[in-house]
């Protein structure tokens, strides 16, 4: 199926304009499939760290949303080990009229700022409800560990 | 025959108890709100009190037309009061739930927060945009081609025409939304309200929006649900409180014919209450009874754990995995057992007597399970052939016709015997998941008396109505047939009756909880 010129448009200008620290790249085979490369933002636990995704734009994009997972290791109260992210806009607060750049400024945002009270990773927001300097330490620790290239 | 005592007349009135009703009730219906607990005027409320058994719940019959009036009708009464159109109204409804008295009351107070819930806007100046303004580009598509329709809502966010379609068809398509489909643009929560939702999408995309609407106004009231019979397009409305199903067994009858329990949507489970009727099925369905099975007929090797039924032979066994030898009675080893091969008199020691002991008291339990099941299980069965029994007896009934002097309404007898065994068969089978239940003591006995009485009146009717048809004797057969199917509803109401009461009254004793 021919690409729509939603996704043709949105690659051109994510190319052409890249959003401060988010990097996104089609696959030569799949222009649906995006390898993405997000900064950690700095002051965060994740700063210094290189975060590597994939972003997949479903049949029905972009009434329905994209695909993101974090392929890096992380440790985040919404993000589980698998990667999956836990975030309104990638499910029921998904609008058309968002795009692949907004998604991954969330993304980005959601780094800067974890919320444990809406965990996916339990035992993570637990550690970070508890005792929370310990989780960032331990977060910078993956960071180092897992996230720098 | 004790049917003497039931006149014809008794028996028809009980057997057609809810065609009657819901009739009656219709016509009730369509002067009060019935999306309201409106209540019954008092002359209704004695004659449906006179005629009622203690087994039988009122409600009426909504077919998908009456379903639909009836929002409408809720939605124009709103609207008077609150002096809002009638789109308004139905949305504001929507919002509350149908709840039009708690609706009103509020709106009173605050109107603003009532109306911005329902994404409404009173004097909308803002009518929706439809032309594509200079310069646009759609933030949906992208594209920025200057022909075209447009679509926005009073929040100022535009879409094109195909894109706005699109997404809304997903949103009623797919998603199965229909109650606050927002504006597209992210974090906007303006509604698109119906007569933009109308104008926007395809007619099947509206025909599948209304289904959605009748189905949640369905879903939003307690005192209605669908009648799950397939391609059954019918509500029942039931005003007992859902609290009330503990000791109540809410059945109905839907005009097409299909009888379910109101509570839980089941087929016609009386006399089991819901509560009752789900621990059963899960108890069937689960794993515990297999693994009951295991342990009352199976052993385990002594030395590998293996599970070994043993399905004959002497008590010396060899395990075929490890190739231990050991006594099946004592579970020793054989060796130990010397020169009383084939005997084994270590009977009474303390070990092998707690094994036993375990294993006697799950057979027991399950062979207790195994008693009410297979009954439950055999009335299932046999209701199924009853179904090939009526395509039997319609054969017989034209057979009849040709070969005797009765019209067609005098062979009816037989479709009727069969209607009756059918029902009195479905009450059967739940008597035994109620039994099963129950602790012993006199009330039971009592019940289980009742329970034998109906049963053998039923195996009787069966047997009867698989008699070959011999000319000379349908007169006769006829008269049988008439007398037993009486016989059997009799018999049937009795044990609706009693155990109807019975649960009213509390007077059940169930050794488990079922009430949750």
């Amino acid at each position: 199926m021919a690409l729509p010129k939603r996704i043709i448009k949105e690659t051109e200008r994510l190319m052409a304009d890249p959003a401060p620290g988010i990097s996104a790249t089609p696959h030569d085979d799949n222009l649906r499939y995006f390898d993405v490369i997000i900064a950690g933002p700095n002051q965060s636990p994740f700063e210094g760290g290189v975060f590597k995704l994939e972003l997949f734009l479903p049949e029905d994009y972009p009434m329905a949303p994209p695909k993101v997972r974090f392929m890096t290791k992380i440790y985040h109260p919404n993000i589980d080990k698998l990667g999956r992210i836990c975030l309104d806009i990638l499910k029921d607060k998904w609008s058309p009229a968002l795009q692949i750049r907004t998604v991954l400024l969330s993304v980005q945002a959601l780094l800067s700022s974890p919320n444990p009270d809406d965990p996916l990773a339990n035992d993570v927001a637990q550690h970070w409800k508890e005792n929370e300097n310990a989780a960032i330490q331990t977060a910078q620790e993956w960071t180092r560990k897992y996230a720098t290239a | 025959m004790s049917a003497g005592t039931i006149s014809e007349d008794e028996f028809e009135g009980s057997s057609d108890y809810d065609e009657n009703d819901f009739e009656d009730d219709d016509e009730d219906e369509s002067d009060t709100e019935f999306g309201q607990t409106g209540d019954m005027g008092f002359q209704d409320m004695i004659t449906e009190k006179q005629r009622k058994k203690a087994y039988e719940v009122d409600f009426s019959v909504l077919p998908l037309a009456d379903i639909m009036a009836a929002q409408t009708s809720a939605a124009s009464h709103v609207s008077g009061i609150l002096g809002v159109s009638l789109q308004q109204a139905t949305a504001l409804l929507r919002s509350f739930k149908w709840n039009k008295e708690r609706l009103v009351e509020r709106y009173m107070d605050h109107s603003q927060e009532i109306l911005n819930q329902a994404g409404i806007v009173l004097d909308d100046v803002h009518t929706p945009v439809l032309k594509r303004p200079r310069g646009f580009v759609c933030m949906i598509c992208f594209d920025d081609s200057s022909a075209g329709p447009a679509l926005g809502l009073r929040c100022g966010h535009v879409f094109c025409q195909p894109c706005y379609e699109q997404y809304l068809t997903q949103k009623i398509v797919e998603e199965g939304e229909c109650r606050r489909i927002l504006c597209p643009e992210s974090g906007c929560n303006t509604i698109v309200d119906e007569e933009t939702i109308k104008k926007a999408v395809q007619p099947t995309v509206i025909a599948k929006y209304q289904q959605l609407q009748d189905r949640a106004y369905v879903a939003d009231l307690d005192n209605l649900r669908w009648c799950p019979a397939p391609n059954c397009e019918n509500a029942i409305d039931c005003r007992l409180p859902h609290s009330s199903f503990k000791t109540v067994v809410p059945t109905v009858l839907c005009a097409c014919g299909y009888k379910f329990c109101f509570g839980c949507g089941l087929g016609d489970h009386q006399p089991a209450a819901c509560g009752l009727v789900k621990m059963w099925q899960k108890k069937c369905a689960d794993d515990s009874e297999t693994a009951n099975w295991i342990s009352a007929h199976t052993k385990e090797c002594g030395k590998c754990l293996s599970t070994i039924e043993k399905n004959g032979g002497c008590n010396h066994m060899t395990c075929r995995k490890c190739k231990y030898e050991f006594c099946w009675v004592c579970m020793g080893p054989w060796s130990e057992h010397g020169t009383s091969w084939y005997n084994c008199n270590r009977f009474e020691e303390t070990s092998s007597t707690d094994a036993r002991d375990q294993q006697a008291k799950s057979r027991a339990s399950l062979e207790r399970y195994l008693h009410y099941y297979n009954r439950f299980a055999n009335h299932e069965h046999s209701a199924k052939l009853d179904r090939d029994l009526y395509t039997k007896t319609e054969k017989k009934m034209e057979e009849m016709q040709r070969t005797s002097d009765l019209s067609w309404i005098e062979v009816q007898f037989l479709k009727k015997a069969v209607d009756v065994l059918t029902s009195c068969r479905m009450t059967l089978r739940w008597t035994y998941a109620f039994a099963f239940y129950l602790a012993r003591n006199n009330m039971t006995d009592l019940f289980e008396d009742n329970q034998r009485d109906l049963e053998v009146a039923v195996e009787a009717l069966s047997e009867l109505l698989e008699k070959p048809i011999e000319r000379e004797k349908i007169a006769e057969l006829r008269q049988q047939v008439l007398d037993k199917t009486v016989y059997v509803g009799s018999r049937r109401e009795v044990v609706l009756e009693d155990t109807a009461k019975g649960l009213a009254e509390g007077r059940w004793e169930f050794f488990v909880d079922f009430s949750k």
